[in-house]
């Protein structure tokens, strides 16, 4: 069966996929760049915008990485502005489980959820260091190997607060005096390892019952997670074959919960470039990674990886002839180098002696993959060879330039996928669960309840 | 000089039965079109700002906690969403949500209020407020709260914390909002550096509740610092006031009494060594506004049960009325009120159609917004930010 293909839009930020150099590139913080890249992507029908989130400004060697396109707004305030300008794209917020509490995001996302008309959603994610703490009351309070603890009993009890009230809780029948239906809303009680709170809820349910949830992690335990409890996967797998390989261990974890292919999809983070013919498409798409990684940057990159400082290397020369110094690092607040980074740093060295690459040239080739490039028709192509050979169920676009960069992936690409039948002519329902096919969530006194809810 | 005049909105108006008036849209309450109608009319009617109620527990007709009601409006919207929501339907009003300094986080409150200034491009201003009670506080299961018997020297010291902790909390909020120079961003092609590291600042806050190292992560609001404003009742409060907020809202009785507390607000503004600019000092009233407003009001009381209880006088009368006594109890030094509906629209819009024109014939109220930008409004320059150095 022809499988339909989901699209979403991610606002470029933080990392070096931003090229803030290029004179097309506008404010990173106007308004009006939020709302060009949403209303674009609602022209191209898209089933959501998304906004990531840091909340501390990432360092290196011990001061604020200033190479790091940096300054953004707080994820719901500006997805609750693009509600406003915005009648169907879903609107999606990057918010943390370790640094906020259950009843606090369970009433900001069913709010959002009410002003846009059942178009929220919610990407889980699980910073825990004692480095991004140092915003907040508690500090690093939370060790890493509970951060996914933390994350599943957080969702679990904001799922409990969204069913505290029924659908129809909200009489408002000023001819009997309710404004609540008796047993309208339901005391909750919630005793866990991690949250120990009761009371009652103060938000009505939402239009989508509960907000979709979107969950990024990469580990066993951020994909069992994504399994028992997600309904959609930012995933950074966007080769072909480690995609396929990444759908598949992830949509095999499903059915220990109860659950079927189509209650997760899939949506690597993407990039694409076009052209009128492939080899300009090519010309360009390398012009742009040369931009994305100036000669600073560069080094900034072997820096993480090495931890070392190499401000004194010449980033058109080789890699430093130097080990790695595994301990401290000089990077903090990145996930990316938390890793074994001494296997990144010989494959690296392997990498750059195997085809004589300059350091450079090494992180062009590591560190600014481009995903889709080609014409639209090839592009078009392959997206959808992508999604029917299971390697995703759609895709995250991010640009290299705010707030344009989608414009021609609407314009030229979309189009033809619409063509092919395998992507949505207009949208069918108004909320982010129908654009993603996903079943309506019963209320507590409705249907089947969600599986994780039982356990 | 103009007055200053303020709408706070809540639910279907300020009284508990409200939602049963003719005209009110009950079941709209929480869409954003319900609100879009509400803020529309109050920018129509060239009002300062509106402000947002927020809480994070059920409302309740008792101080104490939660009571088990259903014949009044229980449930609402996240007040700094709920305004974010309106800032591009409107280009002119000040937007003014509620948030909670025990329980949210001032980091993220920090950059709420930002990014809301962002949106809004100079309108967004915030009212800060304590959570005492109990019942909230075990919706968070953090801490504990004793019950809340304000004759209980416990409580008395409990309440002293939390505006202890809420001074703090604004605070590092306005030190995270100074965090980013106004140039720090330079898009330095030869170098390489999209920032400035010199121009963001750790705020480095340490204090007995929390500790917050900075800087924000949103870039300086365009207001540089966005609208500060409190409810007050008292010395205590007063002083938190005068601490950290640019408008206190007052809930004086009669013009004497205005006097008064605009006497005891100086006061408090000398207590904690206020410097300029003072207080705006804004009464706060209840208003049902009409020929009619007494019998709205009375009937409003039978449906609920009980006369109307508020902390602020409940005014009945018509627009002209209303008119006298704002310029009268003004010669007390106050700069402008914030009227609290008590039903909605009727009553918003008998201010923006009936009191606005009575207060411009009188040549006490603006013909025409002048300023986009909120602070400018009251009279507030844009503020240098703290770490700034002088170029
Ligand atoms: C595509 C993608 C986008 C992510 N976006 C964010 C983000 O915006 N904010 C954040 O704090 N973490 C983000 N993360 C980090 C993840 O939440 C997670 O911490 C990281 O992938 C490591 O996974 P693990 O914790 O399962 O090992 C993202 C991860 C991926 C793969």
């Amino acid at each position: 069966m022809t499988k339909q293909i989901h699209l979403a839009a991610h606002f470029p930020g933080v990392n070096n996929t931003t090229v803030w150099s290029d004179p097309r590139s506008g404010s990173q913080i106007d308004f009006e760049s939020f709302r060009h890249l949403a209303q674009t992507a609602e022209r191209g029908k898209f089933d959501f915008f998304f906004l990531a989130e840091g909340l501390r400004l990432r360092e290196m060697k011990g001061r604020i990485h200033d190479l790091d396109v940096v300054g953004r707004p707080e994820s719901l305030t500006v997805l609750s502005a693009l509600s406003a300008v915005t009648t169907r794209l879903g609107l999606a917020a990057t918010v943390n489980s370790t640094f906020n509490e259950p009843y606090e995001v369970a009433r900001r996302l069913a709010s959002l959820d009410h002003l846009s008309g059942g178009r929220a959603a919610w990407n889980v994610v699980t910073s825990y260091d004692a480095f991004t703490g140092e915003n907040f009351r508690r500090g690093g309070f939370l060790a890493e190997e509970d951060r996914y603890t933390r994350a599943a009993e957080f969702l679990q009890t904001v799922r409990e607060l969204w069913d505290s009230w029924a659908p129809d809780a909200v009489a408002a029948d000023a001819a009997t005096g309710a404004f609540v239906r008796p047993g309208g809303i339901t005391p909750f009680r919630h005793q866990g390892r991690h949250f120990d709170i009761s009371g009652a809820f103060n938000v009505p349910r939402g239009p989508q019952g509960h907000p979709v949830i979107i969950q990024a992690g990469d580990s066993d335990e951020g994909r069992e997670f994504a399994a028992s409890a997600a309904d959609v996967i930012f995933s950074r797998h966007s080769k072909l074959e480690e995609g396929r390989a990444f759908y598949r261990d992830v949509k095999r974890r499903l059915a220990a919960y109860g659950r079927r292919d189509e209650d997760l999809k899939i949506l690597p983070a993407v990039t694409y470039v076009l052209g009128d013919t492939e080899a300009e498409a090519a010309e360009r798409a390398a012009e742009i990674r040369r931009a994305q990684v100036s000669p600073q940057t560069a080094i900034a990159f072997v820096e993480g990886v090495w931890g070392r400082d190499l401000s004194g290397h010449d980033p058109d020369g080789p890699l430093p002839d130097l080990e790695p110094e595994l301990e401290e690092g000089v990077s903090k607040g990145r996930a990316q180098f938390r890793g074994d980074r001494g296997a990144v740093a010989a494959k690296w060295r392997a990498l750059a002696e195997e085809k004589n690459l300059s350091i450079r040239e090494l992180v062009i080739e590591v560190a600014a993959p481009q995903t889709f490039i080609g014409t639209p028709v090839s592009v078009a192509a392959e997206i959808d060879r992508f999604v029917q050979t299971d390697a995703a169920d759609g895709f995250i676009f991010v640009p290299h330039l705010t707030p344009g960069g989608l414009d021609d992936l609407v314009d030229k690409v979309v189009p033809i996928l619409q063509e092919k039948g395998v992507f949505r002519a207009d949208y069918t329902g108004p909320t982010l669960r129908d654009h993603l096919g996903l079943a309506p969530r019963p209320g507590p006194s409705g249907l089947a309840p969600h599986p994780k809810e039982t356990s | 000089m103009t007055l200053h005049l303020a709408v706070a909105l809540d639910g279907a108006g300020w009284h508990p039965a409200a939602w049963r008036a003719k005209g009110a849209r009950p079941d709209r309450l929480f869409t954003a079109a319900y609100w879009a109608e509400l803020v529309i009319e109050a920018e129509r009617g060239l009002l300062d700002f509106v402000t947002f109620e927020d809480s994070l527990g059920l409302q309740s007709s008792r101080f104490e906690g939660p009571d088990d009601r259903l014949d009044q409006v229980r449930g609402r919207l996240d007040a700094v969403l709920l305004a974010a929501s309106l800032a591009p339907l409107t280009s002119h009003i000040g937007l003014v949500p509620t948030t909670s300094t025990t329980h949210s986080e001032p980091f993220h409150i920090a950059i709420g209020i930002a990014s809301l200034d962002h949106v809004s491009r100079g309108r967004a201003g915030w009212r800060p407020r304590v959570s005492p009670r109990p019942d909230e506080a075990a919706h968070f299961g953090r801490r504990e709260f004793p019950p809340l018997d304000l004759s209980d020297p416990i409580v008395t010291r409990h309440v002293r914390d939390l505006f202890g902790e809420a001074a703090d909390a604004v605070e590092v909020v306005r030190r995270l909002w100074d965090s980013w120079d106004d140039d720090a961003e330079i898009r330095d092609v030869a170098t390489g550096r999209f920032v400035d590291r010199d121009r963001l600042h750790y705020v480095d806050f340490q204090g007995e509740w929390f500790d917050v190292k900075g800087p924000s992560i949103t870039p300086r609001p365009p207001q540089g610092q966005p609208l500060v404003t409190s409810l007050a009742h008292d010395t205590l409060p007063y002083e938190f006031a005068a601490q950290g907020s640019d408008v206190v809202y007052v809930t004086p009785r009669d013009r004497a009494e205005a006097e008064a507390i605009t006497g005891r607000v100086r006061a408090a503004e000398d207590a904690v060594g206020r410097s300029e600019p003072p207080l705006h000092v804004f009464a706060d009233l209840v208003v049902f506004l009409g020929d009619d407003a007494a019998d709205r009001k009375a009937r409003l009381d039978e449906l609920d049960g009980g006369a109307l209880a508020s902390d602020a006088l409940v005014f009945t009368g018509t627009p002209e009325r209303l008119a006298d006594l704002l310029l009268d109890w003004r010669a007390a030094g106050l700069s402008g009120y914030r009227l609290r509906p008590g039903t909605l629209p009727h009553d918003l819009t008998a201010i923006t159609r009936g009191l606005v024109p009575a207060l411009q014939a009188r040549g006490a109220f603006r013909g025409a917004y002048e300023t986009t930008v909120l602070r400018e409004r009251l009279g507030l320059p844009r503020p240098a930010g703290r770490y700034q150095k002088a170029s």
